[in-house]
C-alpha cells in the first residue's frame, strides 16, 4: 500500500508532519505528528505568575494575543483581578484585530497557493502540480489580491499596535486590563484603520473565498472530519463574571456527537500514549496536567499530546465557532459545513462579523476612563480561562504557591486539531479528515495538503 | 539614475535616524541601488525555522518602506522558507539541499528559532530525508558551513531566547554557539525589528562585508545605545517621578523596566510603521534585545538583577 510523507508540511505555523496510506486512491489511513516541542510548562515553573502572558505569547507568532488574553484572563481568575470596561474593550479590539489579520494571512499567504498558480519564481516554485482550476484572469487577480492582502495583514498590525504597543508579541496586557490609555486620537486613527480593513474584507476576502468555493465544490464533500465541534467563547461583551461564556460575541458551546451542548472543562483530558511524553502522565485534566517529555517513547509519534473533550476528539477554530453559534451562513450549509471548504468560508464569515462588531466596540470606548485596575498577587490561588486563538480553543491554566508559578498548563489551539491518537486509538480531527480523502498522484498529493491547512495550523 | 551611496554615510543613517523618520524611508535610495545591483543577480536567500514561532517572519512581513513583496520578488531569491514556499515535503527539503549545492559559500543563511540541541537535537526535527528525520541541529551544522554568512533572526535565534530559558528542557542555544567557520549576524529583540534586519542585509549585499559588530556580534548600527538614554521619560527619571503600576506617569524602572541595559533603537523607530512602542504605551521595556532575555530580565515586572 502506497505510503506519502509529506514532512515538513510548509505554509503554516511550526513544524508538522503527515504520514497517509493510500489504497485505490483514497487515504485510508493518516498520521499527524508535531516535531518541535520547547518546553514552555517546565519553563515557566517558579517564576513571577505576571510572566506567564508574556512568556506564553511566544508559543505562538502569528497569534501572540490569544495566548496573551488567554494568560492575562488566566491571571485575572487567580487574582481576583477585575477589569474595567475600557480594559475589557481594548483587549477585544487588540484582539479582534489580530483575528483579521491571522484570517487574511491565512487565506492569502497560507491556504491559497494550494488553488492559485503563483509567479515563476522562487519562492513560488516548485510547487505540486495538480489540478489548479481557476481561469487564468481569476488566477491573475488571486496573485494581485495576495499582494494587496500583504499590506492589508500588516494594516492589520499597524492598527493592532495602536493600542498593543507592538506586534508581534504585545507587551501592554496585563492582568486587570492594559497599560495603553485611551484616547480620542487613537479611537479615530484605529476607526480609520479598521475602515481600509472592513473595505478589503467584504469586497475582496469573502469574494474570493466564495470564488475559490465555487471552483472547488467537491471540497465541501472532502475533509469531513470528526464532527465534533468545540468552541471556548470570545470577546466578553460585559464586566459581568460569565463562568460558561454566553455573555460573549462568540459563544461557548460544544456539538458533541450530533448533540449541542454547554461546555464543562471539567471534561477535558489530555492523552500521551501516542505523544513522547510519560505515560503516567496520560489522561489527566490539564488544570493537574503535567509535561514530562520522554522522546523516543516506543510507539509514540508526536510531540503534540491529544486532548480530548468528554473523551471524544473535537475539531477547533472558525467553523466550530460558527456551527456551535449557529451562524445562518453556515449552519445552511448542514453536513457539507464539515468539509475544506466549509472551513474557508467559516473562516470569512467569521472575520466578517468580528470586524463589523469592532467598530461598536470602538463606540463604547470612553476616552479618559481608566483602562486598568491594580491587582495584588495572592500567595496561593489557582486560575483558569477558556479562549480562542483564531486556529482554534485554547484554555490556560495556573496553580499559584508562595507568590510563585507551582503548575502552569496550556491546551493550545493546533493540539486540538493537529494531535495523533488518544489512548483509545481515536484519531485526532486532521488525521480524522484526511480519511477518504481522494488522492491523485502520490508524487503530488495536493488534496491532502488542501485538507490539512484548510485547519489552519 | 541611483544616487550612490558610501559605506559610511549608510552607517550614520542607520545609527542617527531621526525620530519620526523610517530608517528604510532614509535608506530608500541605496535600497534601490541594492535593487539595481540585485536585478542582474539576485542572491539564494535559505531560510530555516528552528525552535521557534515564526513572530520574527510575521514581524519581517510588517516592513513598509521596501515593501516586502519587493524584497521577496526583486531584492532575493527566496529558496527556501517553511512559512511562505509553495512547495512542500520532499519537493522542499529538495529545493534547499540544490540551492545550497548550487550556490555552496555564496548564499544567504537566515536562521529562525533557537537550536534545541539536546538528546543530539531530537526536540526539533525539519523534515524527513530518505526515511530519516533530519533534526534542526543537523540541518543547521550542514548549510551552516556552507553559508557566506548567518543571519540569526530574533532572540530564540541569537541567544537561545524564550526557548534556551532556565531550566532550558531542550538545550537551546544561539546559532553562534553551534556555527564557528561562517560569520553569524545576531539581530536581538523578540521578535526582530524588521528595519533591523532589512538595513543588515542590504548592507551585507550591497558592500558584500559584515557589518560593524559588538561584543554579542549584533550590528553595532542598530544596537548602539541604551533606550534609557532616548527615552521619552527620561526627565521622569532625572526628577524622581516614578510609576507606581505599568500605565502610570512616570519612569517604568520600579514597574519593571529595563530599558537601562537594552541596547535597542525602539524609542527611535518605534514598532509597526512608528505607530508605537513598549514603554509609550506604558509597558516596561523587557529587554528583549538582550542575551539574557528572558532569565536576567525576570521577573519582568521585578527590577532588573543589576539594580538590587
Amino acid at each position: 500500500m502506497p505510503k506519502v510523507i509529506i514532512d515538513p508540511v510548509t505554509r503554516i505555523e511550526g513544524h508538522l508532519k503527515i504520514e497517509v496510506d493510500i489504497d485505490n486512491g483514497e487515504v485510508v489511513e493518516a498520521r499527524s505528528s508535531g516535531t518541535l516541542f520547547r518546553g514552555f510548562e517546565i519553563i515557566l515553573k517558579g517564576r513571577d505568575p505576571r510572566d506567564a502572558q508574556h512568556i506564553t505569547q511566544r508559543i505562538c507568532g502569528v497569534c501572540p494575543t490569544s495566548h496573551a488574553m488567554a494568560s492575562a484572563r488566566c491571571l485575572d481568575d487567580a487574582f481576583g483581578a477585575e477589569v474595567p470596561p475600557n480594559g475589557r474593550i481594548v483587549r477585544n479590539l487588540i484582539h479582534g484585530a489580530n483575528y483579521i489579520m491571522s484570517h487574511v494571512l491565512h487565506f492569502y499567504h497560507l491556504a491559497a497557493l494550494d488553488y492559485v498558480i503563483g509567479p515563476e519564481t522562487a519562492p513560488f516554485i516548485p510547487r505540486y502540480k495538480g489540478d489548479y482550476r481557476l481561469p487564468k484572469a481569476v488566477n491573475d487577480l488571486a496573485v494581485e489580491h495576495y499582494i494587496k492582502a500583504l499590506a492589508i495583514r500588516r494594516r492589520a498590525q499597524e492598527m493592532l499596535a495602536i493600542f498593543g504597543g507592538k506586534m508581534p508579541h504585545i507587551t501592554v496586557i496585563i492582568p486587570g486590563g492594559v497599560t495603553e490609555k485611551v484616547t480620542q486620537e487613537k479611537v479615530d486613527q484605529f476607526r480609520s484603520v479598521l475602515n481600509e480593513l472592513a473595505a478589503f474584507v467584504d469586497n475582496v476576502y469573502v469574494p474570493d473565498v466564495f470564488a475559490v468555493a465555487e471552483a472547488y465544490k467537491d471540497y465541501l464533500d472532502i475533509g469531513r472530519g470528526c464532527k465534533n465541534m468545540l468552541a471556548f467563547g470570545i470577546f466578553p461583551l460585559d464586566d459581568k463574571k460569565d463562568e460558561t461564556g454566553q455573555n460573549m460575541f462568540i459563544k461557548r458551546g460544544s456539538y458533541t456527537a450530533g448533540k449541542f451542548k454547554r461546555v464543562d472543562p471539567q471534561n477535558i483530558t489530555e492523552d500521551v500514549k501516542y505523544s513522547w511524553f510519560n505515560d503516567e502522565t496520560s489522561g489527566l485534566n490539564p488544570a493537574d496536567g503535567r509535561t514530562e517529555p520522554q522522546p523516543g517513547k516506543l510507539g509514540a509519534y508526536s510531540w503534540i499530546k491529544a486532548p480530548r473533550y468528554e473523551g471524544l476528539p473535537h475539531e477547533g477554530g472558525p467553523l466550530a465557532r460558527m456551527w456551535v453559534n449557529k451562524v445562518p451562513e453556515i449552519a445552511s450549509l448542514g453536513e457539507k459545513a464539515f468539509s475544506v471548504m466549509g472551513r474557508h468560508a467559516a473562516r470569512a464569515v467569521e472575520c466578517k462579523l468580528i470586524t463589523h462588531a469592532m467598530f461598536e466596540w470602538l463606540d463604547q470606548l470612553k476616552p479618559g476612563e481608566p483602562t486598568y485596575k491594580p491587582f495584588s498577587i495572592p500567595q496561593e490561588g489557582r486560575g483558569m480561562a477558556l479562549w480562542e486563538a483564531p486556529r482554534g480553543c485554547l484554555a490556560h491554566f495556573i496553580d499559584i504557591k508562595d507568590y510563585k508559578i507551582n503548575n502552569y498548563q496550556v491546551t493550545s489551539a493546533t493540539i486540538w486539531n493537529a494531535c495523533p491518537r488518544d489512548d483509545r486509538q481515536q484519531r485526532g480531527p486532521i488525521e480524522e479528515a484526511l480519511i477518504g480523502t481522494p488522492v491523485a498522484d502520490i508524487d503530488n498529493p495536493i488534496e491532502v495538503t488542501r485538507v490539512v491547512r484548510s485547519f489552519d495550523p | 539614475m541611483v544616487r550612490r551611496i558610501s559605506r559610511r554615510e549608510f552607517i550614520r543613517v542607520c545609527t542617527g535616524a531621526a525620530a519620526g523618520v523610517s530608517l528604510l524611508t532614509s535608506l530608500e535610495p541605496m535600497i534601490l541601488d541594492t535593487l539595481a545591483l540585485a536585478a542582474e543577480r539576485k542572491p539564494p536567500v535559505i531560510w530555516l525555522q528552528g525552535a521557534g514561532c515564526t513572530g520574527c517572519s510575521v514581524s519581517l512581513l510588517n516592513s513598509v518602506s521596501v515593501s516586502i513583496e519587493k524584497v521577496l520578488l526583486d531584492v532575493i531569491s527566496l529558496r527556501y522558507h517553511p512559512t511562505v514556499m509553495a512547495g512542500a515535503g520532499h519537493q522542499a527539503l529538495d529545493a534547499l539541499e540544490e540551492a545550497a549545492a548550487a550556490h555552496e559559500g555564496e548564499f544567504f543563511l537566515v536562521v529562525e528559532g533557537g537550536v534545541p540541541t539536546a538528546g543530539g537535537g531530537v526536540y526539533c526535527t525539519i523534515g524527513e530525508k530518505h526515511g530519516k528525520e533530519v533534526t534542526f541541529y543537523d540541518a543547521l551544522k550542514q548549510y551552516g558551513n556552507k553559508a557566506a554568512a548567518i543571519i540569526a533572526a530574533g532572540s530564540c535565534a541569537s541567544f537561545g531566547g524564550i526557548p534556551g530559558a532556565a531550566p532550558n528542557p531542550t538545550g537551546t542555544v544561539g546559532v553562534w554557539e553551534v556555527i564557528k567557520k561562517t560569520p553569524v549576524i545576531n539581530i536581538g529583540c523578540c521578535p526582530m525589528h524588521p528595519e533591523d534586519f532589512l538595513g543588515t542585509l542590504v548592507h551585507v549585499l550591497k558592500y558584500g562585508e559584515i557589518p560593524d559588530l559588538d561584543e554579542y556580534n549584533r550590528p553595532k548600527m542598530f544596537f548602539p545605545e541604551t533606550i534609557h538614554i532616548g527615552c521619552p521619560r527620561c526627565t521622569y527619571f532625572s526628577q524622581g517621578i516614578f510609576a507606581q503600576n505599568p500605565g502610570d506617569e512616570g519612569c517604568l524602572a520600579f514597574v519593571g523596566c529595563k530599558g537601562m541595559v537594552a541596547r535597542a533603537q525602539c524609542h527611535v523607530r518605534q514598532w509597526n510603521n512608528q505607530t508605537n512602542w513598549c514603554i509609550a504605551a506604558g509597558a516596561p521595556c523587557q529587554a528583549c534585545s538582550e542575551p539574557g532575555f528572558p532569565d536576567d530580565c525576570s521577573p519582568l515586572y521585578g527590577r532588573y538583577r543589576l539594580s538590587e
